[in-house]
């Protein structure tokens, strides 16, 4: 069988099986077994590359596999993260921790299931070649996640999914008149068949009409920017990210958003193709776009009083500082599909943090925790560490891929963009620090109920701090070199 | 022939017009569907056998179905105080038929498609279901809004594209019908959670403390 399919496959099966499942034990052993195989033909994937399956319809090129990669990697740590998390999370009633009125979880068969078909819907996106069906896996990213934000059922995270599924749904409708305006410029290409295949539109992309190209990129950009979190669109997300379980926003920001960015960049990939003309045109796009995400990001996050929304803004900050990388073209490009990488592992590992404090203090207002290294040292340490990673403060990966996209950026000549990057960098670290290092440090406000870290609350997000620290300190080999390749491939140098 | 694919034009451009102007979600719901089923008969024009009748199966008879168990179970008949009045919503959407056929004149020429008034009507449709979204409380006008959108992106494909390969139009279809039954499964539970479904109650969730 091949083993793109397989990819596909084993997690799809998997969490249709879940929904039958009544044994706790035997749902979490799923979740992790799943993961773990899903991982190891990851991994396999590199060594021995699949061929293309239906008429190259399926297939993982690099950029494919190296967001399938991080997603599954993710999936891989936050599943882990879940069984200890699924462990805690009692069944029966529990107290809201913001109103303290009392609320049922959905039944875990419902969110194991809804997570491995997250994970697969998540694959054929990195897996799709062909830009119809790459909309058909987005749109059901959405559909296979909502009932994971409605994990804890009452009337926030209610209205957090419903924002969640209307707000991207119609954005991925847009992005569906997108496709069919790149059918429109592809015209020229196939007189008598409407192949969006990816190989085939950047082969031949100098032909395709520049006018339609032109509009379906401003559709594409605006429909998966949507699912992305760019501002003006990203209004869904905090809410989403603040209401859903700690290990949801983790899989939402660390993987999710990579795959909605994975839909711009195939668009902006055939427009690299098409020439500098419409290359200009979608690069000044993505870094108008990457700049205004930044602001709106710094201003929420200054003011921020509750420490998941600040995260989630956070992502929405990174995500324009990956429009903005892609955008701004030369060496910002590798530095924007390294940060990609970095952003990932340290976003989700601040969410799996997240969680442990939300469990203890039982609040997720800033003000109310207090004294985090003394409650709990081993949260403690790894907030902070996630706290200068974030910031992109050496020795930290998200540093090296920052300062990469600053250089980018003063290559280009383009002194207004770069002055304007790094204040909107100096804002949010001063917005972070305030609440971190006060969260981090102190004595607890009240008497907090000790429970105890258990080791799968933490080597998870250790594991993932730990990768990007590595990547600020010595990048691998063949991961510089695959990262020069994409950084070609998308117009960069 | 092209008369008959005319004469689904002007039904199209008139199931808008009830969508914005019409208080009633039943009416809604069904005018909602009757677009679906218009639809759906166009790809007969070009011999797409299976898609006109998975189609019209879909948005002809499960979202009706679909959307009107969602109503009885959420007891709401009628869309009371709207954000944008009736008769106000009525003059927007003439207003932007104008705004349709203006930009769709601007568009660059094209190779020929099965009407030229495709362009227009899509586009209508789709800023008809923008406009549903953004000026209706309920929950279920919400949905109908998202419906309509899709119509008009589907129109609009229709309308440009000759042969679009059957499976990429299965699989959008598939989509939209598990989108409209996940938004129905959460219409319920927003309307057992708070005894209504207008979404002026979903505000609890923002930046300021409150």
């Amino acid at each position: 069988m091949n083993l793109t399919l397989a990819l596909f496959l084993v997690p799809a099966v998997a969490g249709l099986a879940a929904f039958a499942i009544r044994s706790n034990r035997v749902l979490r052993f799923l979740l992790v077994g799943t993961a773990v195989v899903h991982s190891g033909l990851t991994a396999a994937g590199w060594v021995y590359p699949a061929a293309p399956v239906f008429g190259g319809w399926v297939h993982l090129d690099d950029l494919g596999r190296l967001f399938l990669s991080l997603t599954s990697a993710l999936f891989l740590a936050a599943s882990v993260y879940a069984v200890g998390y699924l462990r805690r999370e009692a069944p029966g009633r529990q107290t809201d921790v913001e109103e303290g009125f009392l609320f049922m979880n959905a039944p875990e068969a419902t969110f194991v299931g809804c997570l491995l078909l997250f994970l697969s819907t998540m694959t054929l996106v990195s897996a799709s070649q062909h830009f119809g069906l790459l909309w058909i896996a987005v749109e059901a990213t959405t559909l296979a996640s909502a009932p994971l934000i409605y994990y804890h059922r009452h009337h926030r995270s209610l209205e957090a999914t419903w924002k969640y599924l209307l707000i991207c749904s119609v954005g991925i409708a847009l992005a569906l008149l997108g496709n069919f305006l790149l059918t429109v410029a592809a015209t020229p290409l196939f007189r008598n068949e409407s192949a969006l295949l990816l190989g085939s539109l950047v082969k031949d992309a100098v032909l395709l009409d520049p006018r339609w190209l032109k509009a379906a990129f401003i559709f594409f950009l605006v429909g998966y920017g949507t699912k992305m979190g760019l501002a003006p669109m990203h209004t869904w997300l905090p809410d989403a990210h603040s209401e859903a379980p700690s290990v949801v926003s983790a899989l939402l920001s660390g993987a999710l958003l990579n795959n909605a960015l994975l839909g711009i960049l195939r668009a902006h990939n055939v427009c690299v193709a098409a020439g500098p003309g419409m290359k200009a045109f979608s690069s000044d796009l993505l870094v108008l776009f990457g700049l205004v995400s930044m602001a709106v990001a710094a201003v929420f996050i200054l003011k921020q009083m509750d420490f998941k929304r600040m995260l989630a803004y956070s992502s929405v900050e990174h995500m324009g500082i990956l429009a903005l990388g892609i955008g701004l073209g030369g060496s910002a490009v590798f530095g924007a599909v390294l940060h990609a990488i970095n952003h990932s592992l340290t976003k989700a590992m601040l969410f799996f943090a997240a969680g442990n404090i939300l469990a203890v203090y039982r609040t997720k207002s800033i003000q109310d925790v207090r004294g985090l290294l003394r409650v709990l040292p081993a949260t403690g340490t790894l907030w902070l560490m996630g706290f200068f990673a974030i910031t992109g403060s050496p020795p930290f990966g998200t540093f090296f891929s920052e300062l990469m996209i600053l250089k980018g950026a003063l290559d280009a000549g383009r002194t207004f963009v770069a002055v304007a990057y790094l204040a909107l960098l100096a804002l949010i670290f001063i917005g972070m620090a305030a609440s971190f290092l006060r969260m981090a440090q102190g004595t607890a406000p009240k008497p907090i109920i000790r429970t105890g870290e258990c080791l799968s609350a933490i080597v998870p997000p250790a594991v993932l701090v730990a990768a990007t620290l590595v990547l600020g300190l010595y990048v691998p080999p063949p991961l510089l070199a695959l990262l020069r390749r994409l950084a070609q491939w998308l117009g960069g140098a | 022939m092209n008369t008959s694919i005319d004469l689904v034009m002007v039904c199209l451009v008139l199931s808008n017009l009830m969508l914005v102007g019409s208080s009633r979600i039943a009416v809604c719901i069904r005018f909602v569907a009757l677009q679906g089923v218009l639809l759906g008969l166009l790809p007969l024009a070009l011999h797409h056998w299976l898609l006109a009748g998975a189609s019209i199966a879909i948005k002809g008879t499960v979202f009706p179905w679909l959307l009107f168990r969602a109503m009885r179970e959420a007891n709401v008949r009628r869309e009371v105080e709207p954000y944008v009045g009736f008769s106000t919503s009525l003059m927007i959407g003439v207003a932007a038929l104008g705004i349709s056929s203006w930009i769709a004149s601007r568009l660059p020429p094209l190779a020929p498609s099965i009407s030229p008034m495709i362009l227009p009507v899509a586009l209508f449709t789709m800023i008809t279901g923008l406009f549903l979204i953004v000026s209706r409380r309920q929950a279920l006008t919400q949905v109908i809004g998202y419906l309509a959108l899709e119509n008009g992106v589907f129109a609009f494909g229709l309308g440009l594209v000759r042969e679009a390969p059957v499976i990429v139009e299965m699989g959008i279809l598939l989509d939209i019908f598990v989108a409209v039954f996940v938004m129905g499964i959460t219409i319920f539970h927003i309307s057992r959670e708070f005894d209504q479904i207008d979404t002026e109650q979903l505000t609890a969730l923002k930046d300021t403390p409150s």
